[in-house]
């Protein structure tokens, strides 16, 4: 005849497991919440996210893309088509910069090789479309996006400076 | 007479000839050494001092590899060979010392200059360099050249490696560039701030290892790495320059010179590497046919329809044009072999008989010309007709050799003996005694297409074989027309008056003719790449490939058979030459009988075997001309304008200025 365990039968009769148990509902139930209400909240993102592409100007309003192709060399997805020639004043510029963001892999090559910092991968995420032809993106369209985020780029670029 | 001697390269004992440099000898032992003044071309500067190295037990110093000649290093105290070093901790030393020199005044802007990728200094810093630069001082800043419109200048990026001043001086023969200044001051210039005045001009761009000169045309508008190379052949001149198309896509970016030491070493001129602009305007990209005496646009079955009624029953007498390929002839003599008509291919009226190769092409081959002591130039502008050419005759003439010119004189860029400038200059040549100055040399006559195109010119021809007969001396035939040759070979010529031929029949077919005129009369069907005075008299247009856009052999003004590789696709409805005969001998129910290019290759070959050596001169021999009373005309020479000689040129915006920009500097020169 076996012994009788008379901690663990106390702890069955006092519904000592049933009590830790609400303990730890109650704990979570008044602590604050992991998840977010996505739309109207938001998460953390690094300096270093790497999102949506832009192409950055100058304060002075010059685009910053100088046409040197290595982008463009660099992409392992080839995602990038680039035709430049020499502008009015003699100075090289790009005529056509396409990015389709459905071969893009975000891998953040691109604005590792830019020599000048003009294309960058910046923190905007919420880019969906309704169409897979509003994701060939062109020149006018990255670079409304440069001026339109030109305020975050800048700062991740400040932030990170001191890594690069 | 060589003299070996032996040498010890990084412990590999080689024999080499003395006369060599210990850069050579350094190659010979396949050891590189990394250059930029250097050029196996040019002659040696030894002033960019990147090619430094060790000699063991020679002066306690680095040695420029350039300029230091392996008779000259001495053996050692036991009598060993003397003994070279190239990886030494002394010339590491040196290399990056040089290095980072260059750097001081050389710019960052790598990413906006058009050499990166292809760059000298790029990639001899990345193997020889170090990564960091002890000069904190402020950089030189020069003002760029103005050197026309084919060359851009950078002049803060250059290196002073005087490859540019040598080039011009040495082969091209102007002396528009110098170096002026020492140390920082030191800046390559042009004299007077003068334009280049050289249609070789285009080369200085290959030499300069770094991006001080770039090509104006191709500026900013590719690189290296994006460009597809197809290695072929020129067809601008009768030469068949080595040459190697970079396209992007369906378009050429630009035209670049391979070396090839029989025929263009490694140069071509400007108007073979700056053309292309001219391949993408003008284009005939579908059939047309006239009605109501207007062009309109029409559709290939109609346009073969067409054809097809036009040439059946009626005399049709068939027309090959300067840039045609050996095949596409081939296939139009076939055709219209089957319909009984005629056909010529000397369409700017050279008397060149067809009986014998030597005739048509020569008995000399260009490097022939390397050791000549002696040349006779009749009728001809080298340096209009065949620049490269010219700058090898340049080359012999450095070397020593004595030119004489019969014909009109004009600056050739070296000096020359001016016999005459009609048909008694040549006789004068004849009877001439053989004195020491012509007896026993080499010797090579370099007949213009100029001087055997007016009525006498068998006459003319002969008198020259009896020249070179007396005076033991090759003839080199100075085509302009890069098809002659190969058109010459399969017999595309008619015997009697073709311009006579011509009236009298019902339809003439134009391959890509359009240096001439065709008078009112004959239905004329052209097929063609550009919409040129051929397409202009046409009444039917059919668009077919330009020579970058097909393969196809051309046989060049020595008789060489080469092959030409497609490097882009013919523009819209445009089709190869030699299918739309094949098409069009179909319609016909005349059907020629090979279904694809290596079919017609091998019909072509089965006919004239010697077409198939690629790359080989076939037996030249020479035979009798018939003797024809001469006239006492002056000679003339036959291009008129160096820019504007073939349809693909006409239809180039950098030839038309080119163009012009030669026109208004005579008229300068005849002002003052």
């Amino acid at each position: 005849m076996s012994k009788i365990d008379y901690g663990r039968a106390a702890k069955y009769f006092l519904l000592l497991d049933f009590l830790k148990g609400f303990k730890l509902g109650f704990k979570y139930f008044f602590a604050p919440k992991s998840t977010l209400n996505y739309p109207h909240e938001k998460g953390y993102l690094s300096s270093r996210f790497r999102g949506e592409h832009a192409l950055r100007r100058y304060p002075n309003g010059e685009e910053r893309c100088i046409a040197c192709k290595l982008c463009e060399a660099v992409c392992p997805a080839q995602a990038i088509t680039i035709d430049a020639e020499p502008r009015e004043d003699g100075s090289r510029r790009t005529t056509r910069y396409d990015i389709d963001m459905t071969k893009c892999i975000y891998c953040g090559f691109c604005q590792e090789a830019c020599p000048v910092d003009a294309i960058v991968e910046g923190p905007n995420f919420e880019f969906s479309t309704e169409t897979r032809e509003e994701l060939f993106y062109d020149k006018t369209k990255l670079l409304e996006n440069g001026d339109r985020w030109e305020a975050e780029i800048a700062r991740n670029l400040e932030l990170d400076a001191p890594y690069r | 007479m060589t003299d070996m001697k032996t040498i010890i390269i990084d412990n590999q004992e080689l024999e080499v000839d003395s006369a060599m440099t210990l850069l050579q000898a350094c190659e010979v032992a396949s050891i590189e050494v990394p250059r930029f003044c250097y050029h196996e071309r040019l002659s040696i500067a030894g002033n960019c001092r990147m090619c430094l190295v060790e000699v063991v037990g020679g002066p306690p110093k680095p040695t420029a590899s350039c300029a230091m000649q392996v008779r000259d290093l001495r053996p050692g105290p036991n009598g060993e060979p003397p003994m070279v070093k190239t990886k030494s901790e002394m010339v590491k030393k040196a290399r990056e010392g040089v290095m980072e020199f260059l750097l001081i005044n050389h710019p960052l802007d790598c990413p906006i200059c058009d050499q990166g990728g292809e760059c000298d200094l790029q990639d001899q810093a990345m193997a020889y360099g170090v990564d960091f630069s002890r000069f904190r001082e402020a950089k030189r800043a020069t003002e760029d050249l103005n050197l026309g419109p084919l060359v851009e200048t950078h002049m803060t990026r250059c290196i002073s490696c005087t490859r540019c001043v040598r080039f011009t001086t040495e082969v091209a023969g102007i002396t528009q560039m110098g170096q002026t200044g020492r140390g920082e001051d030191a800046e390559i210039t042009s004299y007077l701030g003068e334009t280049l005045n050289s249609n070789l001009q285009g080369n200085i761009i290959d030499l300069c290892p770094v991006g001080a000169l770039t090509s104006k045309p191709y500026s900013f508008t590719a690189r290296p790495w994006e460009l597809k190379k197809t290695e072929t052949i020129d067809v601008m001149d009768a030469m068949g320059s080595a040459i190697r198309v970079d396209t992007k896509g369906r378009e050429v970016m630009r035209i670049l010179p391979i070396n090839h030491d029989a025929v263009n070493e490694e140069w071509i001129s400007d108007k073979t590497r700056f053309v292309w602009d001219g391949l993408r305007r003008q284009r005939l990209d579908r059939p047309y046919l006239r009605e109501n005496g207007k062009l309109r646009e029409s559709t290939w079955p109609e346009a073969l329809q067409l054809a097809k009624s036009k040439l059946q029953g009626g005399k049709v007498f068939g027309l090959a044009g300067d840039l045609a390929s050996v095949e596409s002839i081939f296939a139009l003599k076939q055709l219209i072999v089957e319909l009984n008509g005629g056909f010529e291919c000397r369409l700017d009226g050279a008397k060149l008989p067809n009986d014998f190769r030597g005739a048509y092409a020569g008995t000399a081959v260009i490097e022939d010309l390397d050791e000549a002591e002696h040349i006779m130039i009749i009728g001809s502008n080298p340096r209009d007709e065949a620049p490269v050419l010219n700058a090898r005759i340049r080359k012999a003439w450095a070397g020593g050799a004595n030119i004489e010119l019969v014909g009109p004189a004009s600056d050739l860029t070296y000096d020359y003996e001016h016999v005459g400038k009609n048909r008694a200059a040549l006789t004068k040549l004849l009877k001439r005694p053989l004195n020491n100055k012509i007896k026993d040399k080499k010797s090579v006559i370099v007949v213009g297409i100029g001087a055997i195109n007016e009525e006498d010119g068998y006459g003319v021809l002969s008198l020259i074989s009896e020249i070179a007969d007396s005076s033991d001396s090759k003839i080199l035939i100075m085509h302009t027309a890069a098809s002659r040759v190969g058109a010459m070979d399969i017999g595309f010529v008619h015997d009697g008056d073709w311009i006579e031929a011509v009236k009298n029949s019902d339809v003439v077919y134009n391959l890509g003719a359009d240096e001439i005129n065709i008078e009112a009369g004959p239905f004329v069907i052209y097929q063609g790449s550009h919409g040129d005075c051929g397409a202009h008299r046409a009444d039917l247009i059919l668009p077919s490939a330009s020579y970058t856009e097909e393969s196809g052999l051309f046989v060049n003004l020595e008789g060489r058979v080469q092959l030409a590789h497609r490097a882009n696709f013919a523009p819209g409805d445009a089709k190869e030459n030699w299918a739309i005969l094949r098409a069009l001998s179909n319609e016909l129910d005349k059907k020629l009988p090979y279904d694809n290019l290596t079919e017609l290759r091998e019909a072509l070959f089965g006919k004239f075997d010697h077409l198939r050596h690629i790359g080989l001169i076939a037996d030249k021999s020479f035979g009798t001309v018939s003797k024809v009373k001469l006239n006492n005309n002056d000679f003339k020479n036959i291009i008129n304008d160096f820019y504007l000689t073939n349809p693909i040129a006409r239809a180039s915006e950098v030839m038309a200025e080119l163009s012009s920009g030669t026109r208004s500097k005579e008229i300068n020169v005849a002002a003052e």
